[in-house]
This record gives C-alpha cells, sequence and structure tokens, in this order.
C-alpha cells in the first residue's frame, strides 16, 4: 500500500514538472497573435539558442512563468524590442563571455565583440549611425542557425544576399557614397560561378576577403594580402617580379591591376593578348614589355593548340581500339606545364615561362607521336581484318566445294 | 617419298590401333532430320574451349599474377605484345561466346530430349562442364585485376558467404582470407590454368567419349533406323569446319572493332563505383537476389535464393533420371514446360537487370 503511494506520488511530481518546465508565457501568448508578433515564435523552433534552451526572455527580458501583460513588465526587465546599440550588447552579454559559452560550444570564438568595434559597421554605429549591420541583420534576430546549416543566413551561399541586402540596395547606401554594383559583379566573377553554381563552398564570398566581424574594405595596398590567402604561389612569384616595384611607383594594386576586384573575370591566355590585353594599357606597341607579352602570348597559344591537337588524335585512337593510356598521362604532363606556364606569367620571367612551354611541347610532340602511332595501329588492324575476312571467306568456298564434290562422287 | 609414308603408316599401325579407328571414323554417321543445325553447337563448344586453351597459353607467357603486377602485367600485353590485344580480346570474346553456346547446346539437347537413355551421363557431364566454365568465367573475371572485376568478385564471394553452414569458410577458401586482396588472385588464377582445366580434361574427356560411343541422339518421336545418315568424315566434318571459320571470323571482328576494355586498377581502398555488375552470365541470379525480400518465412531472402538455385542446380543435374516419359519414349510435357520456365527466366532476367537501376 506505502508503495503504491510513492509510485502515485511521483507519477503526480513528474507529470507537474514536465509541464511547468515547458510553459513559457512568451511562447505561449505571441502563438495566439498574428502576423508580425507571431512570427518570431515560430522562426524560433529552428533557432540554435532555443535548442540550447535559451529563450525569449533571456533577450527581451521580462517574466515567462507571467500568464498575463504584467508578464512585460519594466520591473521584470522588459525591455521589448531591442535598439541597435542594444543588440550588440545583448549579444556580446553571452558571446564575449568564454565562461559562458564553454558549456555549449568550447570550440568557439568569444572576441566577435572586439573586432566588430574594429569594424566599418562598428565604428558608424558607435557614431551613432542606427542603419549599419549589427548581429541581427546578418545572422537574422530570430531563428538563428549554424553557420554550417545551408538554411543559414551566413552559410557561404547565402552571405552574398545577407550583405546584398544593405550593399545592393542603392536608397539605402546612398548616404555612403559606395557603388552598390559589389553584388551584382562578384555573382557574375570566377568566385561568384564557383560558389553558387558550382557550388564549391571553397571558393570565397564577401566575408573571406573583407571579414567577418571585423569587416573593413580592403585598401588598394592591402588587396593583394587578401588575394595571396589562396593565391599564394602566383603572390610569390609576382612580388619577385620586375612589375612590383613598377606598380608600387605608380600606384597600382598587385592583383587589382590586371584583375580587377568583385567582378574578377576567369583569367584567361586572351590576358595576355597584347591587341586587346591588358598588357598594352601600360605597354606601348613596339616596346620591350610589348614584345615580351607578344612572345608570351603566341608560345603559350602554341602549346595549347598542340595540346588540343595531341587530344584530339588519342581520342580518335582510342575509339579505334588501341591502348593509349600512356599517351593519355605525357599529354596530362604536358597539360600540368601549360598551367605552370600560365602561372609563372605572374613572374614576367621569358625564360622561367619557356622553359615550362618548351616541356609542354617536348610532352605534347611526344604524344601526338603516340597517336600517329596508334592511328597507323589501328589502320593496319583494319586492314589486316579484311584481309583475313578475304582468307576465311575463301577458306570457306573451298570446304563448300569440296563438300559439293563430295556429295557428287557419293551420288 | 610415297615409300618413307608407307613405312611411317606401317610402324604407326603396329603400335596404335590407328586402322580400328579409321574404321570407326569411316562408319561414323550422322543423322539428318529437321534439327540437325542444333548437333553444331557441340563442335561450337568444343572450338571455343580450344581457342580458350591455346589464347590462354599466349596470354601465360606475359601475365604475372600478382596485386602489384597483374594490371601492368595485363598492360603491356595489350599496348606492348605484338598482336597481345588480339590474343586477349579473342581470350575474353570467346570466353563469353562459349558460355552462351554452353547455354545454346545445353537447351537445345533438353529439348530435343537428348538426355534419354543411354545418354544419361553425357548430359550429367555436360551439366558439370557448363558449371566448371562459369567457374572459369568467375575466376578469370579476376584476374586482369581491375576496378569492376575486383568490386565483383567482392561481391560473388559475399553471396557465397551467406551460404549456411559451409558459406562462411567457402568464402575464407575462395578468398584466401577475410577479404578480396592478392590471395585471393593467386588462388583464382591457380583454379583458373591449373585446377578447372586439369578438372575439365577428365569430364571434357568422358562426355566426348560418350558421344562416340552413343553417338547423335534423334529427336523424341523419330526413329534413327528410318533417319538418312550423313557420313561424319568429311561430310559433317566439313560443315563444322565452315562454322568454325564463320566463328573465327566473328571473333576477329569483335575484337577488332570492339576490344576487350582494361579499365582502371582496381584499389581496394577506393569505394565501389557505381553500377557494379557481374558477367553477363550471372546476371539473371545477381538480380534474383537483388529483388528477394530481406525475409522469406523465417530464412533470408538472399539465403533463401542462393539455396533455390544449388537446388535448380541439382535438380537440373538429374532431368534424365526424373523424366521418366521421355525415357520410356513418350512425349515430356512437364520438362518441356519447366524447360520454356527456366529459359524465359533466365533471358527476362538477363534483360532486366541492365535495364532495372
Amino acid at each position: 500500500m506505502k508503495m503504491k503511494k510513492i509510485i502515485i506520488y511521483s507519477l503526480f511530481f513528474f507529470i507537474c514538472n514536465f509541464s511547468f518546465a515547458k510553459e513559457d508565457s512568451c511562447f505561449d501568448c505571441h502563438n495566439e497573435l498574428e502576423d508580425n508578433l507571431k512570427k518570431p515564435v515560430e522562426m524560433m523552433k529552428n533557432d540554435i539558442h532555443y535548442q540550447f534552451g535559451i529563450s525569449c526572455s533571456h533577450c527581451h527580458g521580462g517574466n515567462p512563468l507571467i500568464f498575463d501583460e504584467s508578464a512585460m513588465d519594466k520591473k521584470y526587465g522588459f525591455i521589448g524590442v531591442p535598439d541597435k546599440k542594444e543588440i550588440v550588447q545583448l549579444c556580446s552579454k553571452c558571446h564575449s563571455n568564454p565562461e559562458y559559452m564553454k558549456k555549449y560550444k568550447p570550440g568557439i570564438r568569444v572576441d566577435q565583440m572586439e573586432l566588430y568595434k574594429t569594424s566599418k559597421h562598428g565604428i558608424l554605429l558607435e557614431k551613432g549611425d542606427k542603419k549599419v549591420a549589427v548581429c541581427s541583420d546578418c545572422h537574422s534576430s530570430h531563428g538563428v542557425l549554424p553557420s554550417n546549416d545551408p538554411r543559414s543566413t551566413i552559410f557561404p551561399q547565402k552571405i552574398p544576399t545577407t550583405c546584398g541586402k544593405c550593399h545592393g540596395d542603392k536608397e539605402y547606401m546612398k548616404a555612403y557614397s559606395i557603388p552598390t554594383d559589389q553584388i551584382e559583379g562578384f555573382l557574375e566573377s570566377v568566385h561568384g560561378e564557383a560558389l553558387m553554381k558550382k557550388g564549391d563552398l571553397s571558393a570565397p564570398a564577401c566575408n573571406d576577403c573583407h571579414g567577418n566581424h571585423g569587416s573593413v574594405p580592403p585598401n588598394i595596398e592591402n588587396i593583394a594580402y587578401v588575394c595571396r590567402q589562396c593565391h599564394s604561389l602566383a603572390a610569390e612569384l609576382f612580388l619577385k617580379s620586375p612589375h612590383k616595384p613598377a606598380f608600387d611607383k605608380m600606384g597600382i594594386s598587385e592583383c587589382v591591376g590586371c584583375h580587377g576586384y568583385h567582378r574578377i573575370e576567369k583569367p584567361s591566355d586572351e590576358m595576355l593578348n597584347p591587341q586587346k590585353g591588358i598588357c598594352s594599357s601600360c605597354h606601348e606597341k613596339g616596346s620591350k614589355g610589348f614584345s615580351i607579352a607578344e612572345k608570351i602570348y603566341s608560345e603559350i597559344n602554341d602549346l595549347k593548340n598542340k595540346i588540343k591537337e595531341a587530344e584530339l588524335i588519342l581520342n580518335r585512337v582510342y575509339k579505334m581500339g588501341v591502348e593509349v593510356s600512356e599517351a593519355f598521362l605525357v599529354l596530362q604532363n604536358a597539360k600540368s606545364s601549360l598551367t605552370n606556364a600560365r602561372n609563372l606569367v605572374h613572374s614576367f620571367e621569358i625564360k622561367r615561362i619557356e622553359e615550362a612551354i618548351n616541356e609542354g611541347l617536348k610532352n605534347t610532340e611526344k604524344a601526338y607521336n603516340e597517336g600517329k602511332k596508334g592511328e597507323k595501329e589501328a589502320i593496319m588492324r583494319r586492314k589486316g581484318f579484311a584481309f583475313s575476312l578475304i582468307f576465311f571467306i575463301i577458306l570457306i568456298l573451298a570446304l563448300f566445294l569440296r563438300l559439293k564434290e563430295e556429295k557428287f562422287s557419293k551420288n | 617419298m610415297k615409300k618413307l609414308r608407307n613405312s611411317i603408316y606401317k610402324w604407326l599401325l603396329e603400335r596404335i590401333p590407328l586402322k580400328e579407328l579409321i574404321d570407326f571414323i569411316s562408319k561414323k554417321g550422322v543423322p539428318i532430320h529437321p534439327y540437325s543445325y542444333w548437333y553444331f553447337f557441340g563442335g561450337i563448344c568444343l572450338f571455343l574451349y580450344i581457342t580458350q586453351v591455346i589464347t590462354g597459353i599466349l596470354l601465360l607467357l606475359y601475365y604475372k599474377p600478382t596485386m602489384e603486377s597483374a594490371y601492368e602485367s595485363v598492360h603491356f600485353i595489350v599496348a606492348h605484345v605484338p598482336f597481345g590485344w588480339l590474343i586477349r580480346s579473342i581470350h575474353s570474346w570467346s570466353a563469353n561466346l562459349l558460355i552462351g553456346a554452353i547455354f545454346i547446346h545445353m537447351f537445345s539437347t533438353y529439348f530435343l530430349k537428348a538426355y534419354r537413355p543411354p545418354r544419361e551421363l553425357t548430359w550429367v557431364t555436360g551439366v558439370l562442364l557448363l558449371f566448371i566454365f562459369l567457374a572459369f568465367g568467375f575466376s578469370g573475371y579476376l584476374l586482369p585485376w581491375n576496378e569492376l572485376a575486383f568490386f565483383a568478385t567482392k561481391v560473388g564471394t559475399e553471396i557465397v558467404g551467406t551460404l549456411p553452414i559451409i558459406g562462411y569458410p567457402l568464402k575464407i577458401f575462395l578468398r584466401g582470407g577475410e577479404e578480396v586482396s592478392g590471395a585471393t588472385l593467386t588462388r583464382f588464377f591457380g583454379f583458373h590454368v591449373a585446377i578447372l582445366p586439369g578438372i575439365t580434361f577428365i569430364i571434357l574427356g568422358i562426355h566426348l567419349l560418350l558421344i562416340q560411343i552413343h553417338g547423335m541422339s534423334v529427336p523424341l518421336g523419330m526413329d534413327e533406323k528410318e533417319l538418312k545418315k550423313e557420313p561424319f568424315f568429311p561430310n559433317f566434318f566439313i560443315k563444322e569446319l565452315m562454322v568454325w571459320l564463320g566463328i573465327t571470323m566473328i571473333l576477329v571482328s569483335l575484337s577488332v572493332f570492339f576490344p576487350w576494355p582494361l579499365g582502371n586498377k582496381a584499389d581496394p581502398f577506393a569505394p565501389a563505383p557505381p553500377g557494379i555488375k557481374p558477367e553477363w552470365y550471372f546476371n539473371f541470379m545477381f538480380l534474383t537476389l537483388k529483388l528477394m525480400p530481406s525475409k522469406i518465412i523465417f530464412i533470408e531472402g538472399e539465403v533463401f535464393a542462393v539455396l533455390v538455385f544449388f537446388f535448380a542446380a541439382f535438380f537440373w543435374i538429374l532431368v534424365p533420371f526424373l523424366d521418366i516419359w521421355s525415357a520410356k519414349e513418350k512425349r515430356s510435357g512437364l520438362f518441356t514446360w519447366i524447360g520454356i520456365v527456366s529459359l524465359v527466366y533466365i533471358i527476362s532476367m538477363t534483360i532486366l537487370a541492365y535495364i532495372l537501376p
């Protein structure tokens, strides 16, 4: 009997405890409301904070255990909709506290606030500009998702849209007199195509060059440092090239001078074409620089065309059934030499570029000769087949005549 | 010259019963009836087997049965050995045509009820030869050590492992360990060039001997004595030679225009490429296993299918002893229908295996 009582009481307390723990007046009341007042509740269901048990009152204040309007009394610390400056303070209350953050995500950074203060956004906010981006503008206010969630506003493929919300809006950015075509340019660029069309998440989005929380516009002299983070080999070659001091003297930024920024086109050999390329913008026709550009352009094109020719013949021979995998490997080496030569263009050392091109030409010739050999072999096989066919037909006919003769003699 | 020939002939006659042999061949006749053309398929199988042996021996001159060099040695044969490409392609194509020819030969003898007494053992040895050649195909498929063969062998040996009681030890025996590795390759090479040819030599010998003893069977309902016969030598032999030449032409054409591909070298650590399938002649069994539900009564679906195939094979061997109607020269509708159902099943499942994803 005593045992039965204990079980019933335990069950009662468990149910009560469970139902209280789940009750939250913010959720319950806002769920009954409409439109903008209901929306946060729906969004919060997926929010990373909500998953960890952090609810409305943690940011907005108030008492979630009171089920009437008094829950939003100021005595309970209710602040309602925080203003922009308050938002940064609110988020950093936890996100700048290593002890607190360790409990949820031990590896997470806690210097966002410090970085934000150094950013253009942070500096302007400090000056009282309420139009600048604060945490909630990029991460969203309710329904904050981790950056590796494809639905998140800060997922690499979503970043251009997130930044573009303000930076692509001419009217909104009017007061700052900065261009608003960056997003458009980025989407058409080689980086934009890789990230958005090919789904290559390693391709840079806005934040990879401008920084995340400490975002600043890279100045003309330090933009190269940003490019070097990924294009280290090209940067290394350029730094030792005669163009580096010349560019510095002329005040041209290393990479931007030829490749531009935001709307960075996929580099092509045509960039070297002295007739319509970018070399001629500095090097006059007949000058040494012009003739070197002309030479590099023609030699790279020569290698490119020869590789195409060798590939064509090897593919044809392969389809004819001749084993040419070794020749394909040799051609692959030639393609690597072409890539190497293209990259060596950043050194502007004709000798080094020619070395790579010659290496490529040597391998291309080897592959082409193998292709020619294979073509001869394929033709020989077909001729041999035709001869053997005639031979077999003659043999069959001879046997047929022998059979006829046998039957005739029997009859 | 004539004198020398006569003396050699005389010398041979004293040592070998050549006269009896010549007498036997000259008296041997082949019955003439509307289904006589099916007789050629036995000869086609024999010819393709001889092609296999000759091209196989030639490939052996360069092939290296180790995990490190098997693929490279086949590549060397195809790319650098004079006519190596032709020998390898003929070996692969004739292996496939041989299995096809065996199936045709088997079903033709089945529907003509050629297994009737006294030819029961000819049928039994014939079915055993089919199983042996399937084993030849399975073991030979792995030898170039390419991606497709590696994973197909992995799947194939895994299926063997599902058999109750003997499955696991049999899988370990075939693989030479837990996984398909260099040990499997060496083992399969041993099966392919030594054990299986040895067994084939004995069983094929018995099969051919029995054919010579009993002669060609005539279809049910025909009286052998009333049928006209054509001499085996030279008439039927010449016809058979013409067919063999035709087959050679097909083999050479296939090898020249569709050389057998080598594929990529097997990488045991790489994930299996999509669309792994065994050779076409195993596809009907492979698809059956794939379509099986996870459980049938209390047995796992896959195990159930494997057991069914084992019992079907056993039944197929025993057909001459079970078909009591044919033995009494009576029409045997039941066995004809069993044959039709089996044939339709094999063909449709083989086609479906290529259509279904």
